[in-house]
């Protein structure tokens, strides 16, 4: 064991040795050429060998760090657009949240049930984004008098505003008009196209293209 | 249209429109008294010379025929000298007897001269001239104001003959794709005029001079249109505010308006033309909509649309505020919905729009009896305007599919279509536009 021992200690230092003199940097003996087929090894044909080798390694290391590196960099951009694109999504449908328009019965202008959940979605987008202004426009279907129904898309316009402004949302980011019966989203003489007329519609004036999702 | 015959008549071509039945009792008819409810003066308009002839003719027989208040006999030109009795000098001599067996109550003889027309009125019965009389014309033939001028000849004729003056020489105000249209009475010469916005419900300055309308939308707001030097005056907009159905009191001093603000009730204000006062409100809607206000004649009453009581209903009151209240209180059942009111000339009867098995139709009610008229049947009818003699009515119908304005006789329920061109809304008749 002692004999034994003793030998791989050397053959240890050799190596070490090498590899340091590898390390050392290139002062040392000038890449070596391909070891020749070594029947009979001199110990320093061994040592160039190996210091060929550990460079080769050491070369090989860093090639592999960098290409890893750039792995890790290209999954960070990749990140970073997914995020961007997820975020604008999001944005876009906040955006629809808040632009979606709201119905009213022939003749009336209090809010249903529907109508109240549209605006109680919009109202967290509106508290998360202080920068956002609205513009609600009140339309009416073309069956009462042409003037009347001017007045009654401001009724329609306020009695939104009002909701909003009663659950916190500051009441001069929200303007009000009426455009009565002349903008129709469509013009047949039915119930289902008069419904789709009789609404308020919500434009944003200002506040940013991107929106951000409520912190709940 | 009525019926025409070809007759002959003492060696003459005459096409003698359909006469009513009261012919016979039209011969004694004496022109220049008082109008005879009932009666139609027969009128012959004998061919007239000079090159713009063939268009003072056309416009003065389609004045007539528009009044609803004469029959015109047509005389066709080639046999008007067939017609006249005498060959004397300025041959104002005609025959007579030949008139009177037309049924012809006056012969109207208009020779054109350099700075107008003159006019001499025959009297067949009389068998001579009732009255003679020239009237200037504009320099610029067949200009806007030339016409405008013709027509008031016809109304001044209107006068001789029944006692009561036309209407021809009026203009009616309206919309069309979000712009103020005015056209004459008789429809011709349709003009787009300059606006600052989208635009509704024109209405004229007592005057004739000038169109105040509304401009609806994020600007809302009151605009006047001198239409002499066409200038407008702005009367601003406010955030959060519609303004909307701006009227002109009698006396041309004021503006009244429908003004919404930021809880979505409408209440009428009134501004002065001149001086700094600000704007007053004169109806209490405890947060209804008050819009659409017609004064009477005098300025010492308004009818005004109100949904007070939570639907829409013509109401009334004093011009200060006082005295409020429904004037549509007749019963259709529940969805009752009357807007739009218009106060007539005379003062005693206003127009309006019901909705009845769920259209809207014309009406009329005066203040004496209060018995609603259904004027209308056929199609939506909406938004009436009372001419100038207080007997025609302008309004819009879909009756032809799209919305044009069409003229209404009260009296004798004939209809005219005035525009040609659909989308036509919100009628507004003008004053006399005599002093132009």
């Amino acid at each position: 064991m002692t004999v034994m021992t003793r030998g791989y200690t050397l053959l240890l230092a050799l190596a070490s040795t090498a590899a340091i003199a590898a390390c050392g940097g290139g002062a040392q003996a000038p890449a070596a050429a391909a070891p020749a087929p070594a029947a009979a090894d001199t110990a320093a044909e061994r040592r160039m060998r190996e210091e060929a080798a550990e460079r080769e390694r050491t070369r090989a290391a860093a090639e592999a760090a960098a290409a890893r590196q750039r792995a890790i960099d290209d999954s960070v951009a990749n990140a970073a657009r997914m995020a961007e694109e997820a975020a604008r999504r999001d944005s876009d449908m906040l955006r629809a949240t808040l632009t979606a328009t709201i119905t009213f019965e022939f003749n009336k202008s209090d809010l249903r049930d529907d109508a109240k959940a549209s605006l109680d979605a919009k109202i967290p987008i509106l508290l998360a984004n202080e920068a956002v202004m609205v513009r609600i426009s009140g339309h009416a279907d073309e069956r009462g008098s042409t003037e009347y129904n001017l007045a009654l898309g401001t009724q329609r316009a306020a009695t939104a505003k009002r909701y909003l402004v009663e659950r916190g949302v500051a009441a001069n980011r929200i303007e009000t008009t009426s455009f009565g019966e002349e903008r129709p989203v469509c013009t047949e003489a039915t119930d289902a196209c008069w419904g789709q007329n009789r609404r308020d519609e919500f434009e944003l004036t200002a506040g940013g293209p991107m929106l951000m999702r409520p912190r709940s | 249209m009525r019926e025409a015959r070809l007759i002959a008549v003492g060696g003459a071509l005459v096409v003698l429109a359909a006469a009513a039945g009261a012919q016979d009792s039209t011969r004694g008819v004496r022109i220049g008294l008082r109008y005879d409810p009932g009666s139609k003066p027969a009128v012959v308009l004998l061919p007239i010379s000079g090159p713009l002839a063939d268009s003072i003719r056309a416009i003065l027989e389609r004045d007539f025929d528009y009044s609803d208040r004469i029959t015109v006999i047509h005389v066709l030109p080639e046999d008007g000298s067939i017609l006249a009795g005498s060959t004397s000098g300025r041959a104002s001599a005609l025959n007579y007897p030949l008139f009177g067996k037309l049924g012809a109550a006056a012969v109207i003889q208009i020779t054109p001269t350099r700075s107008g027309l003159h006019v001499a009125v025959h009297d067949v019965a009389k068998a001579g001239v009732a009255s003679v009389r020239d009237y200037p014309l504009p320099r610029d033939e067949d200009s806007p104001e030339w016409r405008l001028a013709v027509h008031g000849v016809s109304d001044a004729l209107q006068e001789t003959l029944t006692g009561e003056r036309g209407m021809a020489q009026s203009r009616i105000a309206f919309t069309r794709n979000k712009t103020v249209m005015v056209v004459d009475s008789d429809g011709h010469g349709e003009t787009a005029l300059p606006v600052l916005g989208e635009a509704m419900s024109p209405s004229w300055h007592p005057g004739g001079n000038a169109i105040a309308y509304s401009i609806y939308g994020p600007s809302s707001r009151i605009i006047m249109l001198d239409l002499r030097t066409m200038k407008a005056r702005d009367f601003g907009a406010q955030r959060n505010t519609t303004r909307i159905t701006p009227v002109f009191t009698p006396d041309g001093k004021s503006l009244v308006y429908g003004l919404a603000g930021e809880d979505g009730s409408m209440d009428l204000f009134q501004v002065p033309l001149e001086g700094e006062a600000f704007p007053r409100r004169i109806t209490i809607g405890r947060g209804s909509r008050n819009w659409g206000p017609s004064f009477n004649p005098d300025g010492t009453r308004l009818a005004f649309g109100s949904d007070r009581l939570g639907h829409p209903e013509v109401h009334m009151m004093d011009s200060d505020g006082t005295n409020a209240d429904i004037f549509t209180s007749f019963d259709f059942g529940d969805q009752n919905d009357r807007t739009s009111p218009d106060w007539a000339p005379d003062g005693r009867q206003i127009a309006f729009q019901s909705r009845i098995d769920g259209r809207y139709q014309i009406f009329t009610m005066s203040l004496r009896d209060r018995q609603p008229r259904q004027l209308t049947s056929e199609g939506e009818n909406e938004d009436p305007s009372w001419s100038p003699d207080g007997r025609h009515l302008v309004f819009v119908s879909t009756r032809t599919g799209t919305r044009q304005l069409w003229i209404l006789d009260t009296e004798s329920g004939r209809l005219r279509q005035l525009t040609r061109a659909g989308g036509s809304q919100v009628p507004a008749w003008s004053p006399r536009l005599t002093g132009r």
